[in-house]
């Protein structure tokens, strides 16, 4: 009898013992951490290859030189660090791979960690479902230089993609870019010495919100390209974001869109629809604060539309800007309006012989409401080629007045508690720039 | 006396070879989800030093052929006992899981002697498992007695004399697993891009005598639903053809498995597929759209007339990582291949 019971109680241990087996190889929890060391790149990339589905890997403090790309395919990976400043991968040394990190696979999470001075992009995400991407950085160590790489963060043709507490400096085109892309969130972040700080391209629902862009050529961008599996950019809030002081001397390589923006250039929509910006503190930027413009070269693509449609723009706070226009704005802008360049500048370009003389319908039109004293043109380019003696710019805002009902919030799977961070968001921004004169001296 | 010796040596290695064959391919450990360690494991080859294939597994190669570092390369594929693929004219064949895809690749000492001190590299299969295709690549030991697998890949170097007797070489990267997908993706789903109708429908020259492989494979009993007409590339060196399509079919194989809509290019617009129609897709007077400095201060992919205002050309020309194109499967630039780019460019009005 108590033969039997001192087995019974060995098979409940054993028993016990495989439910702990089958629990610990659960991949939810199974973290595995890659130590510094001898081979260290190989290792990482063989435990991204095999890890199961839902795996942690964990890297701890350190400076790490890699050759080649690293890559995830596996669902559910969380790759994190011990910090953006703590755990480094340098790129200097990269000798093949497009990018620093790529990630094909669904519900991946990024974390804590620095990818620097990749020749190529630094951290793409290709068709994927549930991305984030959380207290990053990406930075080419040496400042801004045509031989930088494209894109700091690249997430594309992608749904559900957040961005949160990001860093990216450096960047030969943006910093932090998404493209093709569907129900986004960019917020906390943080883009510097890029050509583009924030630039969001041909995508559906995004929220770009709380994010400091300072010092690149352009602050934020929101823009809608030809020729591309995704077109008809919409649906994108901008709001309750810094774009200040944004100084840098464009310097993308030539031949890519990115690089005719003038530099100081604070918010800039090209073609997209229904747009809305407001609760922004854009100033500082010596071309303009905010530039709603056509694309400007020629396109094949019947289905395309070129010219931003259902802007609403209202409730921002407007530093100093267009003392120093630069490229086209200086060109081709500052003859028809002098110094300064207006705070909001369109270039009135529309697609038809109507709209050219009467401007588009109320319900593709613009519309602004912003403090008294804000400046505003519409150039008029296309009632100015269209009538044989020309038109001027119009530069009176209460023309455009009115609103555009404002979308809900984008919302993600990954980000479900967030809830109270976007209400926030959405309150009035502190006092530093309140008033007009407050942030011309905020952005001096 | 020394012939005696001789013959008795080659009765033993005919022996030997035949207790290889005698082992029938490794189905299970190919449908098994988890690689086997050794390439020897699976039983493809009588002679892997010699790249000798078993029973039931069929030598081809393509028209056009991927370019990798000069490597030369020797295709295999086995279709389980039984079992046929159906016919595509466009796309991959569709082969029946178990099917396996074996691609060598290997540096003769000497490429005026292609024959001779042949070094393997690495072996590539690419296996039809019951959830889908799976890659894995092993690589060759120094003996070349076996391959061993590898998961992360590796860096080799690797140096021969090449075809004008001049020294070359170069850090060869065999891919990972995930690098191997960079490339073999359709629609996210990791698949085969080599054996399509068109680059195949040409003669091979077997064992048994030289025959077309689309017939060879009907004959084998392995190739089933192929009409009366099967479109065919040509290749991508041959003067004889025509320039456009030799530069059509080298754009299809070296660049379309990702510069098309279902690949991991699409993000571009610039689609290279065989079959695209639409020349701003196909790149000319397409200008890039994310190509950074990959675009070379240029201001379109193709520019009629001007290859060297070209940014295909420019990407195609260079190693550094953040330009070349392709990303993966070369360190060094194709110059040959790049020449005839060049000459189709500056040819088209």
């Amino acid at each position: 009898m108590k033969k039997l019971t001192s087995m019974s109680a060995a098979m409940f241990m054993v028993a016990l013992f495989v439910m702990n087996f089958g629990f610990a190889a659960h991949a939810a929890d199974k973290v595995v951490q890659i130590a510094a060391g001898d081979n260290f790149e190989g290792r990482l990339q063989e435990a991204l290859i095999m890890a199961e589905p839902g795996t942690t890997i964990e890297i701890g403090p350190g400076h790490f030189d890699m050759t080649g790309g690293l890559s995830i395919d596996v669902q559910g990976i969380t790759l994190k660090g011990a910090g953006m400043d703590q755990t480094v991968f340098s790129y200097k040394g990269q000798t093949n791979g497009g990018e620093g990190l790529l990630v094909t696979s669904d519900g991946v999470r990024l974390e804590g960690f620095a990818i620097e001075d990749t020749p190529g992009d630094g951290i793409k995400t290709k068709g994927v479902d549930t991305v984030s991407m959380i207290g990053v950085r990406v930075e080419w160590t040496g400042g801004p230089s045509p031989n930088n790489g494209s894109y700091g963060l690249y997430p594309v043709q992608s749904k559900n993609v957040l961005i949160d507490g990001a860093v990216v400096k450096g960047a030969s085109d943006a910093g932090i870019y998404v493209g093709q892309s569907q129900h986004i969130i960019v917020r906390n972040s943080r883009a510097e010495y890029n050509v583009a700080g924030i630039e969001i391209e041909n995508c559906y629902f995004a929220d770009v919100h709380d994010n400091v862009a300072t010092h690149n050529t352009g602050g934020i961008l929101a823009f809608d390209m030809p020729n591309l599996p995704q077109m008809g950019g919409h649906s994108i809030r901008i709001y309750h974001n810094r774009s200040v002081d944004n100084d840098t001397a464009n310097f993308a390589p030539e031949g890519n869109i990115v690089g005719t923006v003038p530099m100081g250039t604070g918010i800039m929509v090209m073609a997209n629809r229904d747009v809305e910006i407001f609760d922004n503190d854009i100033g500082g930027n010596a071309t303009t604060n905010v530039l709603l413009a056509s694309y400007p070269r020629d396109f094949t693509d019947p289905t395309y539309i070129p010219m931003p449609r259902r802007i609403y723009i209202h409730d921002n706070r407007y530093g100093k800007a267009g003392y120093a226009p630069d490229k086209l704005a200086k060109t081709l802008i500052e003859p028809k309006t002098g110094l300064p360049l207006p705070d909001i500048i369109w270039d009135g370009v529309v697609n038809s012989f109507w709209a050219a003389l009467f401007g588009p319908s109320a319900e593709d039109g613009i519309r602004i409401h912003e403090k008294k004293g804000t400046t505003f043109v519409n150039l008029q380019m296309a009632k100015d080629h269209v009538l044989p003696w020309g038109a001027s710019p119009d530069f009176d805002i209460e023309d455009y007045g009115g609103s555009f009902p404002g979308r809900a919030a984008v919302k993600l799977p990954q980000d479900q508690d967030a809830g109270a961070a976007g209400a926030s968001a959405s309150a009035p921004s502190g006092s530093q720039s309140a008033s007009r004169s407050d942030s011309r001296s905020d952005s001096q | 006396m020394k012939a005696f010796v001789f013959s008795l040596f080659s009765v033993f290695l005919a022996l030997s070879g035949a207790g290889h064959a005698a082992e029938p391919v490794n189905e299970a450990a190919l449908l098994n989800p988890r690689p086997a360690r050794h390439l020897s494991d699976y039983h493809l080859f009588i002679n892997g030093a010699a790249q000798l294939p078993n029973v039931g597994v069929m030598p081809y190669d393509l028209a056009t052929p991927l370019f990798t570092d000069y490597a030369h390369k020797f295709r295999f594929v086995y279709i389980p006992k039984g079992q046929k693929a159906s016919y595509d004219d466009t796309e991959v064949l569709h082969f029946p899981v178990g099917t396996v895809l074996m691609k060598t690749f290997a540096y003769p000492a000497d490429f005026r002697r292609p024959d001779k001190n042949v070094r393997l590299i690495e072996t590539r299969l690419l296996i039809h498992q019951k959830k889908g295709w799976n890659a894995w690549a092993y690589i060759w030991n120094a003996d070349m007695s076996d391959a061993t697998l590898s998961v992360a890949g590796a860096t080799l170097p690797v140096a021969w004399r090449d075809t004008s007797g001049h020294p070359r070489g170069t850090n060869y990267v065999v891919p990972n697993k995930n690098q191997c997908k960079g490339c073999h993706s359709f629609d996210r789903a990791f698949t085969p891009i080599g054996p399509k109708a068109r680059n195949l429908n040409h003669v091979f020259a077997y064992k048994a005598g030289a025959e077309n492989q689309i017939q060879h494979w009907v004959k084998a009993g392995k190739l089933t639903g192929v009409p009366a007409h099967v479109p065919s590339v040509p290749r991508w060196d041959d003067a004889s053809a025509d320039l456009a399509s030799r530069a059509r079919a080298y754009l299809d194989v070296n660049c379309a498995h990702c510069h098309r809509l279902e690949g991991p290019g699409s993000t571009s617009g610039l689609f290279l597929t065989w079959g695209t129609t639409n020349k701003t897709h196909r790149g000319i007077m397409k200008r890039p759209v994310a190509a950074g400095r990959g675009a070379g201060g240029l201001d379109f992919d193709i520019v009629p007339g001007h290859a060297d205002q070209s940014i295909m050309i420019f990407r195609l020309s260079s190693n550094d990582p953040g330009i070349m194109m392709p990303e993966a499967g070369r360190t060094m630039v194709h110059q040959e291949g790049v020449a005839m780019l060049k000459e189709w460019i500056n040819s088209m009005k």
